[in-house]
């Protein structure tokens, strides 16, 4: 048995390379007891609302299966389709051995101390498997919420899309509506295997003095692809985040899509880096940052170790009158015979947009939302129509409440 | 109508146009020629009132309005439309929205994309990656969303291949209820009677002129509208002598 315990009780206070230092000591990791519940129906009417922003529907429409975690219990976790498993983590690490496998094997428990703690005072987590050759056509939703003022809620997540499997994920992160000040720290760990197919959206709903570390590493191996999405359009405090993958088998595809929306205060740090580790693989990163008021640094990362690799990397900023974008795209090839691209853009809105769209007829305050909506409304190849909608709803929301 | 009085703008520190007079009746179209650099976009950019081209002395009136100083959104709501030469790409935004943004949402765009040979464009991102004939035909299509009642057309035979200048032509005519139709229940010379929409379209080739009629042709010279008359006649005018002929009239 490796020795986690140990290891993370000497990272309990290494700081992290990227992003402001946080006082763990000033939240709170005691636990918090919630009942389980059969039926989701039996939530607040306002827990409903805040879960379904992130996509999480209590009604469990078009679904597959279900996770909801609140503070740090488990309230809710089945699956509805025969081939694919949700469990938490705490149950499935003592009832199922192949997880202990899995477990800490990306992800380096001493990587900081915000792992270190997702170790030593572990609320659970998920584990999510599509088993071999199953396809979960629907999504699986999971949904970690935070109730408790001024909490750390540490999470663990397992995903696993077996042999030949296909797999669709939604998974919010959201707030109580009263809730203030929090922290949520989220370590990931996805392994893509042979052929799989793994779509993981993930939607942020946060509050403004929340503070979110997350910490996630993929595989995937041949023939695999694993679309990582992510959407983060609400106001938190500090946000830091650089999930890495590696592409280790031939012909496997990895693309990570994420939009962010900036606001008055807030602090995003959010990355992306794909190592393409054997022939034949591709990458793409495209992110789409709009601030008005926050700042946000945009960073992506695809490192080609071998020859026969071709990966792009996109970042466009739009800054729509205060903030800042930092956009810090990176290409690293290793040997000949790799093909790494990028292009990034930090820019305003051009005025000769919004007064094309006003000579159609639009104020000047629908043109730039227009536009904005525009900005925003990147293509993802590869979902299904359920998470398309979700995405699409997540980007109206989040102009309505900007313009 | 359209009247413009004395108009004269600046766009940065340089003067462009310089005591412009015009009038557009009701069911008018009108010509504009000039060289390059002579004002006649920047004509069209200031009734269709961009920001900077900033008037500094004269007033224009649409409608018995005083639009001098009113906002783009305001113009086109009152009735403005113009065919941009080289509109700015929105990226997200497809044509199909652009229709229906035009139309406040009461046209079937399929329909009117069928029209003018675009529906397979719908999908796509406005004015992206557009060949100089798509950039028309888009704008000839939004417009024929918006139906507005003063139509103006920058330079909208430029970079059209000849399989389409009929169809740009012809679309064109049609805007400005200047279409000759076969056995309509009313006579050619009661539909000109009713025409109500007015035109100003910018030509450098004079293609337009084998398609669309009008009234009256101008020559915009160095921001000085230098000449008026049958747009014919200046067309040849100009093929013969060149606008060399026109700095004699501009001084």
């Amino acid at each position: 048995m490796r020795d986690l315990e140990g290891k993370a009780l000497q990272a309990k206070g290494k700081k992290a390379k990227l992003g402001r230092d946080i006082d763990l000591d000033a939240y709170g990791a005691e636990s918090v007891s919630h009942d389980y519940m059969e039926d989701l129906d039996a939530l607040s009417e306002g827990d409903k609302k805040r879960m379904i922003l992130t996509g999480v529907d209590a009604g469990e429409m078009d679904r597959s299966g279900t996770y909801v975690q609140k503070d740090t219990a488990v309230i809710h976790a089945h699956s509805r389709h025969e081939g694919l498993e949700v469990i938490p983590i705490r149950e499935a690490l003592k009832e199922s051995d192949w997880v202990k496998d899995y477990y800490w094997n990306l992800v380096a428990v001493d990587t900081d101390k915000y792992t270190a703690r997702a170790q030593l005072e572990l609320h659970d987590g998920y584990v999510i498997r599509a088993l071999a050759g199953s396809k979960v056509i629907y999504p699986v939703q999971a949904c970690m919420y935070l109730e408790k003022e001024g909490l750390s809620q540490n999470v663990h997540n397992i995903i696993v899309a077996e042999e030949g499997s296909e797999l669709h994920i939604i998974t919010g992160c959201a707030t109580a509506p009263h809730l203030q000040r929090g922290l949520h720290i989220g370590v990931s760990e996805f392994y893509v295997k042979k052929n799989a197919k793994l779509s993981f959206t993930m939607i942020h709903y946060w509050a403004e003095e929340m503070m979110v570390r997350a910490r996630s590493v993929g595989i995937v191996e041949e023939g695999g692809l694993f679309l990582n999405n992510y959407i983060c359009m609400k106001p938190v405090k500090s946000l830091q985040m650089y999930p890495t993958t590696h592409l280790a088998g031939k012909g496997a595809v990895a693309r990570f899509y994420s939009l962010l929306v900036g606001s008055p205060g807030s602090e995003m740090d959010v990355g992306g880096r794909i190592i393409l580790k054997e022939t034949d693989t591709r990458a793409e990163i495209i992110s789409r940052a709009i601030t008005n008021g926050g700042d946000i640094i945009v960073r992506g990362d695809l490192i080609g170790e071998v020859p026969g690799v071709k990966a792009h990397l996109e970042c466009r900023g739009l800054i729509l009158n205060k903030g800042s974008i930092h956009a810090i795209p990176e290409l690293q090839g290793k040997v000949g015979g790799v093909e790494l691209s990028h292009e990034a853009a930090v820019g305003r809105i051009a005025q000769e947009e919004i007064l094309y769209l006003m000579s159609r007829g639009l104020s000047e305050d629908e043109a730039t939302a227009t536009i904005v909506r525009g900005f925003l409304s990147v293509d993802i190849p590869g979902l299904p129509p359920q998470l398309k909608a979700e995405i699409n709803r997540a980007v109206e929301q989040s102009d309505k409440e900007m313009m | 109508m359209l009247q413009i009085d004395d108009l004269q703008v600046k766009l940065g520190d340089k003067e462009i146009l310089k005591h412009i007079d015009l009038e557009l009746r009701p069911g008018e179209t009108h010509i504009l020629f000039g060289p390059n650099g002579s004002g006649k976009t920047s004509l069209l950019m200031t009734i269709m009132g961009y920001p900077q081209y900033r008037v500094t002395g004269g007033k224009i009136f649409f409608k018995g309005e005083d639009i001098t100083h009113m906002p783009v959104d305001m113009r086109a709501r009152l009735g403005i439309g113009m065919s941009y030469q080289r509109p700015p790409t929105i990226n997200g935004v497809k044509t199909r929205q652009m229709i229906q943004i035009c139309s406040k949402g009461n046209v079937d765009a399929d329909a009117l994309a069928e029209k003018v040979n675009f529906s397979e464009f719908l999908e796509r991102d406005i004015n992206a990656g557009f060949s100089g004939g798509e950039i028309k035909r888009s704008e000839l299509l939004q417009l024929m969303a918006q139906c507005p009642d003063l139509l103006l057309f920058d330079e909208p035979e430029s970079g059209v291949d000849l399989e389409n200048i009929s169809l740009i032509g012809n679309t064109i005519s049609q805007l400005l209820q200047r279409d000759f139709k076969v056995n309509s229940k009313k006579t050619q010379k009661n539909r000109r009677k009713e025409r109500t929409r007015m035109g100003l379209i910018i030509t450098h080739t004079g293609f337009i002129l084998d398609y669309v009629t009008a009234d009256k042709g101008q020559v915009l010279y160095e921001g000085v509208l230098t000449c008026t008359s049958h747009p014919r006649e200046i067309f040849t005018c100009i093929s013969k002598v060149g606008y060399e002929e026109c700095v004699r009239c501009a001084i």
